[in-house]
């Protein structure tokens, strides 16, 4: 019934890891072949198994090439594989690559991981399945995963579109499944419209780069660009190279969520069911950094390409911008998706500016962030969806009090608030305080302040719901409807009805996702490893040699992340803020009482498509304008 | 080569963004979207045209008699349209669901997601 799962182990054993690559992006296409085919037939059960089987599976060969090294024993060096053997003549060719450096192959891994965790978890989800198909959930989550896989390992940026549109489309299906929801199919196709608008503008900048280079490949495009530099004295991008630059951007920013491309996040997250928000939030999200970073690392860091410090300007703007604006926002949620959802745009902008930064050390920090965040992210969306399944809400006043009889729940939702403050020793601790330590002055305070208060307004939520504390919303006499927000109240059960009494598999999946972020900050091999994985990412020629078949450079290996004194003392600062921010707000705030100087930045989350596509444009503006200085 | 055809394409895409921008009806929001990939289709053909080439099938051609425009392009925009397709049914899809849940297609008049 499931070949790819009692072949993977047989096959790690005798294929190259080259040769494993395709395997990881065919074998959850496969998978949900498979289940469309058969899920006809299969009781729901098998059908769920089958799912899982194919995933694990995935994972299981993502991980052989990451053990086993990408390629033989060359320190950092990156597996290469030319699609059905048409390798380039004469620095000529038309062949799809796919290139498993450790970043890549990494990712792929973990979101391999975390679609396991999700499936586990939606086990005894989703009591009624769809009439007829029990396979279709399994079946879209595994496309979703070959989605993100391939856009993970390719090297190749018409392709690169392909996957974005492949687990894009996948995306705005799964946050609408369940098409009965007012709120679902809204916000479905909001992701849907701005998303490919934004796949769109991304295709766009793959022509223009085409009509430049005659090349798709990441380092086919970086060679051309670098061995024809325009301009009378070289080294600078001219105006075509910088419109590609932006339009190419627009996409994966879209993607990533860096305000102002962000108003569609919101919205989707908060709606979709929660198994979908574990993903999109963990892992899908952090592919359109992944995908920012990759681009301009292999293709544009270059001569003829865009000047670091022109990068520099515009990733530290956008990413200060995004993280200020999610934080503000997050604070002021009472519908708890909504907050999570804002605390990711936060921690994309803390990413973001983790990626300006430009060494290898700021990349590895982040790196480490980005694996320990979707843990932890992942983690309290599993815990609020048992609010959700429990109690028909995800209200913090409507569900004041009533978390109680959920202490576990409970001590999951405080621990992942305490580490996405950056507690140590969590992988979140490690990765921001490498960061900070990378990045250096205002912006350690930046990403300090930042996560104390994301991950203060989820301990204030814990307060209020599971320890009862603070004003009763009824007792303030104040349960009246505001128009300018969205609570949680009257959500649909994504189960047949209310649970009496919570499945185990829901429970133990977060505490192994937060067990799993723990490990990211305490296991040292995993952070020599990064160390080396952020090396090769940022090595544009290594790159480019293992592609085309050129010898490579020899480069000098960057220690990896470690724990520092100072880094331990700012992860306990950001906690202790966390939870003094959250002990302030459940003492002297009223539940509904809002600040009001914040109102005209809620106001722009107005959840209107015409309204966030102007702001896609308005944000390539200001992403060209940041980046003008750098054209000859 | 003409600067012209890039001119229309940047043209299509903006105002397929005036478009989605303004619309008061969600499926034609939809339809501007698929203006907007327009302008991806005339961008690529633009970037594969040659001067007097013809196309690129060379069963009765003899490779090298004369030039053809860029087959990749045109391959690129063969799988656009298919990316295309399905992006726009799914969407049509939840446009219809949107319509029954909220019983409008105006944007102006969905007020369930605020702040």
């Amino acid at each position: 019934m499931t070949p790819a799962g009692t072949l993977a182990p047989a096959a790690a054993t005798t294929l190259t890891p080259a040769a494993t690559l395709p395997l990881i992006v065919a074998t959850p296409l496969l998978g949900a072949a498979f289940l469309v085919a058969a899920g006809r037939r299969m009781p729901r059960r098998a059908a769920e198994t089958a799912g899982t089987v194919f995933a694990a599976a995935t994972a299981v060969l993502a991980l052989s090439v990451l053990l086993r090294g990408t390629s033989g024993d060359v320190p950092g060096a990156r597996a290469v594989e030319w699609l059905g053997g048409r390798h380039p003549h004469g620095g000529a060719g038309v062949g799809i690559v796919l290139v498993g450096d450790r970043i890549g192959v990494g990712l792929a891994a973990v979101t391999s991981l975390l679609v396991v965790a999700v499936l586990a978890y939606s086990w005894r989800y989703f009591d009624e399945p769809p009439h007829r198909q029990a396979g279709t959930f399994p079946a879209l989550v595994l496309i979703f995963q070959a989605g993100m896989c391939g856009f993970a390992l390719t090297g190749d940026l018409f392709n690169a579109f392909v996957f974005f549109e492949l687990m894009g489309v996948v995306a705005y299906a799964l946050t609408g499944y369940r098409v009965e929801e007012k709120r679902a199919v809204q916000g479905a196709l909001t992701f849907g419209v701005v998303n490919s608008l934004g796949g769109y503008a991304t295709l766009l900048g793959v022509g223009l780069l085409y009509g430049r280079t005659g090349e798709l490949g990441f380092a086919q495009i970086g060679a051309r660009l670098a061995a024809h530099p325009t301009g009378s004295s070289g080294g600078g991008p001219d105006f075509l190279v910088l419109t590609a630059f932006v339009l190419v951007l627009t996409g994966l920013l879209v993607k990533a969520a860096a305000v102002p491309f962000h108003f569609w996040l919101p919205d989707a997250h908060a709606v979709a069911p929660t198994p979908v928000c574990m993903l999109l939030s963990g892992v899908m999200v952090e592919l359109g950094v992944y995908g920012t970073a990759r681009v301009y690392w292999t293709i544009f860091a270059g001569p003829g390409g865009i000047p670091t410090a022109d990068a520099h300007r515009l990733l530290l703007t956008l990413g200060t911008l995004t993280a200020v604006v999610g934080a503000l926002m997050c604070w002021q949620q009472r519908h708890l998706k909504r907050l999570l959802a804002f605390s990711t745009v936060a921690h994309t902008g803390l990413f973001l500016v983790g990626l300006a930064v430009m060494t290898p050390e700021g990349t590895g920090g982040t790196a480490l962030y980005v694996l320990a965040h979707a843990g932890v992210k992942a983690a309290l969306f599993a815990a609020m969806g048992i609010l959700l399944d429990r109690f028909r809400s995800v209200d913090e006043h409507e569900l004041h009090g009533r978390g109680r009889e959920l202490p576990l729940v409970g001590v999951v939702c405080a621990v992942g608030g305490l580490a996405l403050a950056g507690l140590p020793p969590f992988g979140t601790g490690l990765g921001k305080a490498v960061t900070e330590e990378a990045a250096g002055g205002w912006q350690a305070a930046l990403f300090v302040v930042v996560s104390a208060v994301t991950g203060g307004a989820v301990l204030r939520a814990v307060a209020r719901v599971f320890l009862g504390l603070g004003v009763r919303p009824e007792a303030a006499g104040q349960a009246e409807a505001r128009t300018d927000e969205t609570s949680g109240k009257d959500e649909e059960p994504e189960t047949a009805g209310p649970l009496s009494r919570i499945p185990d598999t829901m429970l133990a999946v977060p505490v192994v996702l937060l067990a799993g972020a723990l490990a990211v900050g305490v296991v040292p091999g995993l952070h020599a490893a990064v160390g080396r994985a952020a090396d090769a990412f940022l090595d544009r020629a290594g790159y480019t040699a293992a592609v085309l078949h050129t010898p490579p450079a020899a480069s000098v290996p960057t220690p990896g992340p470690h724990w520092s004194a100072a880094g331990v003392a700012l992860g306990l600062l950001s906690a202790a803020l966390a939870c003094l921010l959250a002990r302030w707000a459940v003492r002297h705030t009223g539940p509904t009482r809002q600040t009001r100087w914040a109102a005209p930045v809620r106001r722009l989350h107005s959840g209107h498509i015409g309204d966030y596509v102007a702001f896609i444009l308005a944000g390539m503006a200001l992403v060209a304008a940041l980046l003008l200085p750098s054209v000859h | 080569m003409s600067v012209l055809p890039y001119l229309v394409a940047g043209w299509i895409f903006l105002i397929g963004c005036y478009g989605l921008a303004t619309s008061r009806n969600l499926i034609h929001a939809v339809g501007c979207l698929a203006v907007c990939q327009a302008s991806t289709y005339v961008l690529l053909l633009a970037v594969g045209y040659r001067d007097g080439g013809t196309a690129p099938v060379f069963s009765d051609l003899r490779p090298g008699a004369r030039p053809v425009v860029d087959p990749v392009v045109q391959a690129l925009t063969l799988t656009d349209v298919v990316v295309g397709a399905t992006v726009t049914a799914l969407l049509l899809a939840l446009v219809v669901q949107v319509g029954k849940r909220h019983g409008t297609v105006n944007p102006d008049e969905l007020s369930e997601l605020r702040g």
